[in-house]
């Protein structure tokens, strides 16, 4: 990556001004067009692809001095993946960071939507590692556009409706496609879909980056975004059919995670702020609410819960 | 990048941005909120173009625009300090209405805007931002409704049949930003617009 200095000026948040005006204008047509996956040209990043170089180049483009930034991966601030790409923009932008959801202005996230609920002047940028939600269906990028173009989604709903067919009901539990605004099928990114319906209706300005894809594509603040789903099959969360171990949440996404090698096993918050958030204010679950952190144990295991579904 | 210093312009090395990283940075972000949350009034700071362009108008030239973009000039923002300045703090090629990625200049100079470019079906991106200069910005004219907006908010747009028109080519069309000193506000083609 060759530094490109403008005017003699310095760089802030690593990517050159050039690079990063093509970010803006990509990001704008984004807003203009919920859901519509806007090309831009990836730059690399001092990061491999599946670390979210997508989504890091959209944090760099919109990030200002005075931002306080909070990254989580799988609902944990504490990950390699999350510290690591927290580092970079202290590094390289010197913003603040925070692992508390209602202070970060900017919110880098894979694979969740924290629990707490976002408001205005906030700013959610996911890391997606597949924009195209009819990849699978049709591999040719030229017939996705195309179907895109004349909303032909009928292949999408066959797919859904054959999980109904097999599994009596609509088995996908990561990125569940949704409409935006009744125009364009989205990739919500592999989030639960028990995060599917805080996408619709947020307050804050929602920002998806493919790295190695190179798109981008955004949901304004109070956009309108529906899971898709069949009149007698409605679309409905689901989730481990259990209460958080540690803070007693009864409402919150669960990862489970073995605690020995004994088959025990536990259930928590994904979201590691909101469980200790709630642990702080005196909140306790089975295990009571003086374990060390949840987050200790989830990074001992890939703790996503493996799609049971137990709608709730 | 640098353009060549054109001669007899040294105004033209004027009213950039000192300290483009964080400037633009700090710009991008209200003209994001902006256009996000159409309706909105915004204040941008940091470029000081020359006559006619407002402050918004350069600011959001400077933070948008540049080598690789078509910029056309509208109506008395194409004079010869205007294309000075842009020539040496953005380096955009000057280009006619039908071919410009933006386009800077009043509501009249900027007429027809069924000109400009509203994105192919299958790149709807593919289209123009017009910077519409504005004598002010205030909450209170047409009504708007749709992504970005809560309920609905009000904003003094010039007249509604061409924003209306743009609505009904959704997702083709083109997006706006208004102008006035050193406000700024957004009206992306998705925004639907009442007279009232
Ligand atoms: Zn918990």
């Amino acid at each position: 990556m060759t530094e490109h200095i403008e005017a003699g000026a310095y760089t802030f948040a690593y990517l050159d001004e050039q690079t990063k005006r093509m970010i803006r204008r990509a990001i704008l047509k984004g807003i203009a067009v919920p859901g519509y996956q806007v090309p831009f040209a990836s730059r690399e990043m001092p990061m491999p692809y599946g670390w979210g170089t997508g989504g890091v180049q959209v944090t760099a483009a919109c990030l200002v001095p005075e931002d306080r930034l909070k990254v989580i991966d799988q609902g944990a601030d504490d990950t390699t993946n999350a510290v690591s790409i927290r580092r970079f923009f202290q590094r390289t932008a010197g913003v603040a960071t925070t692992e508390a959801t209602t202070e970060a202005t900017v919110i880098q996230t894979r694979h969740r939507i924290p629990e707490t609920p976002l408001k205005a002047g906030q700013i959610l940028v996911y890391q997606v590692p597949i924009p195209e939600p009819l990849r699978f269906l049709e591999p040719r990028e030229t017939e996705t556009r195309k179907m895109h173009e004349l909303e032909e989604y009928g292949l999408m709903h066959v797919k859904l409706y054959e999980d109904i067919a097999r599994h009596g009901q609509i088995a996908t539990s990561y990125a569940y496609p949704v409409k935006v605004e009744g125009r364009y099928v989205m990739d919500p990114s592999p989030i639960p879909r028990f995060d599917n319906p805080k996408l619709s209706g947020n307050p804050a300005i929602q920002l998806f980056g493919a790295g190695r894809e190179q798109r981008i594509y955004a949901l304004p603040p109070w956009t309108e975004v529906v899971s898709l789903d069949f009149d007698d099959h409605p679309f409905q969360t689901s989730k481990a059919p259990h209460d958080c171990d540690l803070c007693g949440a009864q409402d919150s996404y669960l990862d489970e995670v073995i605690t020995d090698d004994q088959g025990g096993r536990m259930f928590v918050c994904s979201d590691t702020d909101f469980c200790e958030g709630r642990r702080a204010k005196g909140h306790a679950g089975r295990l009571g609410g003086d374990q060390k952190s949840s987050k200790t144990f989830a990074n001992s295991f890939e703790g996503i819960w493996p799609g049971t579904e137990g709608a709730r | 990048m640098i353009a060549t210093r054109p001669a007899d312009t040294a105004d033209a090395l004027e009213g950039g941005f000192t300290e483009a990283p964080i400037q633009s940075a700090r710009a991008f972000r209200e003209i994001l909120e902006a256009m996000a949350r159409p309706g909105t009034i915004r204040r941008v700071q940091g470029a000081r173009p020359p006559e006619p362009l407002s402050v918004a108008a350069g600011v959001a030239l400077l933070v948008l625009t540049d080598p690789t973009t078509r910029l056309h000039l509208a109506g008395r923002a194409d004079c010869a300090e205007v294309r000075d300045w842009v020539a040496f703090h953005i380096g955009a090629p000057l280009t006619r209405a039908e071919e410009a990625d933006f386009a800077v200049g009043t509501w009249e100079a900027l007429h027809p805007v069924s000109r400009f470019r509203i994105g192919q079906p299958d790149y709807p991106d593919r289209s123009a931002t017009l910077i519409v200069e504005v004598d002010r910005l205030v909450n209170h004219g047409p009504a708007l409704t749709g992504p970005g907006i809560e309920t609905a908010t009000w904003l003094n747009l010039p007249e509604t049949a061409a924003f209306r028109a743009n609505r009904a080519l959704f997702p083709l069309g083109f997006d706006t930003l208004f102008t006035a000193g050193d406000r700024i506000a957004g009206l992306p083609r998705s925004t639907r617009v009442e007279a009232i």
